[in-house]
């Protein structure tokens, strides 16, 4: 008896270490990761990473090229790309996990409330969020926008909103599946409330696929914050986005179409990154997927 | 079949209403007068009293949901701020052309992205299945609108074959298609991928099956069996996925639209947007979510038609 319980959290243990190899262990997986990680540090660490002020004005460099000097080349005013794209890491990074921070605190409070509440309680919520997803993203956002004035507040506000319908799904099923398994049963047998169920029994189950609907969501939310922004309606200048940036290239796209090109090349790769992380992270935490597809 | 029709036509309906609700919601809830914010400083007087009366905003709150829903359901839009056209007109003038752009774009997609998916399906871990795996999954993400912007530098500034801006001479269906190769490449790159991994998966399931297996048994062809007996089955879900990513794919070709300055649903939106037209704004949004709520009932009533076991369970 005392041998199982102390082999239990080694046991654990030993599963995250795996799940983290198993992440590590393949090319994309490990390719991402790095790539995740490179954003990151260039977000936590803006001001030390990039190599000149954001927001400095060179008029006589304007327009310029790659070169030694600015690695991207510089935009309309003369500012430095790449600088202004670590900058933006800082804004596209903040917007994707706090969009995604408050669709997963909505979703799960919905799913929860779904998933343990009662059948009428359920349909209605999954009707709320079908409904939800019927709304067209761009022109919701533009609506939205348009009544309550572009800011960063309200990019997040449409983010939640919008995201919020595929972590009640997932949240939801799984409460409902586990509602009947065993040891849900046993501890409800043992006089557990539903709360204590929820916290303690429920929520560290939902751990790995929510973490990989994260992944998923974040390119679709840098999606939307760019394509917002490129329109002039997400992050407004001067904070650096790479939607704005994005904007003013198109704007000179045939004078300088490097600026465009720079611009669009983080979310390029942070899109394709966060992808391949949330697939490979997706087969890690349920290695018989992988084996079977 | 017909049952599981009319419960799946019903849904829809409350889809439809419950997401106009939700639109009332969100005005309403904006601080001050709606109608001088909705509207903006250009409105007149006269214009806000007719939205005010439009939305109801002078009766109780149940009663203005009301007729909000009932205007709308009724294509009833209000007036363009601008032009005093119905907003209904100017929607419907527009919807076309963006439904155009965005089946263009879904069908080039599903014909590379079919046989993509098949190939892989049919060599599961070689190496190509997992080039096609990491090729889809790449663009999968993508933006439309910044594979616009890339495809308009690459092919319109910079080698010149194709336009970079407007939708063409009317009349003249060959300037129009060469005005539409570029932004129907730009929506469908991110579907190729989708569209390849959700036929490989589903190929493979179906691959599985005990009746393909009978089929090899009879000595029939690797290829014939893909294609005359597991594809027609494996396309089901890959319809399922392209009704719920109309909507996706209607904002893709929104921003798609801005970019290459084409008339349609997205350039009247963007338009609205900066001259505050707010009427229009939701006769777009109203019109498209119809759209997404139409395309999900013909999407249940096609595989219903291919696959009536998936009827019958409901």
């Amino acid at each position: 008896m005392t041998d199982q319980t102390a082999a239990a959290p080694r046991a654990l243990k030993a599963e995250r270490y795996a799940t983290l190899r198993r992440l590590l262990g393949t090319p994309t997986g490990a390719i991402a990761s790095l790539v995740v990680a490179a954003f990151v540090i260039a977000a936590l660490a803006a001001p030390w990473v990039a190599p000149y002020d954001p927001n400095a004005i060179d008029p006589i460099n304007r327009m310029q090229g790659p070169s030694a000097a600015h690695w991207l080349g510089t935009d309309q005013l003369g500012r430095d790309l790449l600088s202004r794209i670590v900058f933006g890491t800082r804004t596209a990074l903040y917007i994707a996990l706090t969009g995604t921070g408050a669709a997963l605190g909505v979703g799960m409070a919905m799913g929860m409330i779904a998933g343990l509440g009662g059948k009428i309680l359920d349909s209605a919520l999954v009707l709320l969020n079908d409904s939800i997803k019927s709304l067209p993203l761009v022109l919701f956002a533009l609506a939205l926008v348009t009544i309550y004035g572009a800011s960063v507040p309200a990019l997040i506000v449409i983010i939640a909103i919008s995201m919020a319908p595929g972590y009640f799904r997932v949240v939801r099923n799984q409460v409902l599946v586990l509602n009947n398994a065993d040891f849900i049963v046993a501890a409800q047998s043992m006089g557990a409330s539903r709360i204590r169920l929820a916290a303690t029994h429920m929520l560290p189950n939902l751990i790995g696929p929510i973490l990989v609907l994260i992944a998923m969501d974040i390119p679709a939310v840098i999606g939307i914050e760019s394509g917002l922004s490129f329109l002039g309606q997400g992050i407004q200048p001067p904070q650096s986005s790479w939607g704005n940036m994005l904007s003013e290239g198109y704007t000179y796209v045939r004078q300088a179409p490097h600026i465009a090109i720079a611009a669009g090349l983080p979310i390029v790769l942070s899109t394709i990154a966060f992808t391949f992380l949330g697939e490979t992270l997706r087969d890690a935490l349920d290695p018989r997927r992988a084996v079977r597809t | 079949m017909t049952t599981y029709l009319l419960r799946r036509f019903a849904l829809g309906l409350c889809v439809l209403i419950v997401s106009m609700l939700l639109l009332f919601v969100l005005i309403y809830a904006v601080p001050g007068d709606p109608a001088s914010i909705a509207l903006g400083p250009r409105a007149s007087e006269a214009q806000k009293a007719f939205f005010r009366e439009q939305m109801g905003l002078d009766q109780p709150l149940a009663m203005q949901a009301a007729s909000f829903l009932w205007n709308l359901l009724h294509g009833d839009f209000g007036t363009d701020i601008l032009s005093q056209r119905p907003v209904a007109d100017l929607v419907f003038a527009a919807l076309p052309r963006t439904v155009t752009l965005a089946v263009v774009g879904v069908i080039w997609a599903a014909a590379i992205g079919t046989p993509l998916g098949i190939w892989a399906a049919l060599r599961p871990n070689t190496f190509i299945d997992w080039l096609i795996g990491v090729i889809s999954t790449s663009v999968v993400a993508l933006p439309a609108f910044l594979m616009a912007i890339y495809a308009l530098i690459l092919f319109a500034v910079m080698l010149n074959w194709f336009p970079a801006i407007g939708a063409g001479e009317p009349g003249d269906l060959l300037d129009q298609l060469h005005h539409l190769a570029l932004p129907a490449f730009a929506i469908g790159v991110a579907w190729v991928g989708y569209i390849a991994r959700l036929v490989r998966v589903s190929m493979l399931e179906t691959l599985a099956q005990p009746h393909v297996r009978t089929y090899r048994s009879f000595g029939v062809s690797d290829l014939r069996i893909a294609l005359r007996y597991v594809l027609p089955i494996a396309v089901v879900p890959v319809i399922s996925v392209l009704g719920v990513g109309i909507g996706n794919l209607l904002s893709g070709a929104v921003l798609v639209e801005v970019v290459f300055s084409r008339p349609g649903l997205g350039s009247l939106a963007y338009d609205a947007v900066l001259s505050r037209n707010f009427p229009v704004l939701l006769g777009a949004v109203v019109v498209t979510t119809g759209l997404y709520v139409l395309a999900n009932f013909l999407a249940d009533a096609l595989i219903a038609y291919l696959d009536p076991r998936l009827a019958e369970k409901g």
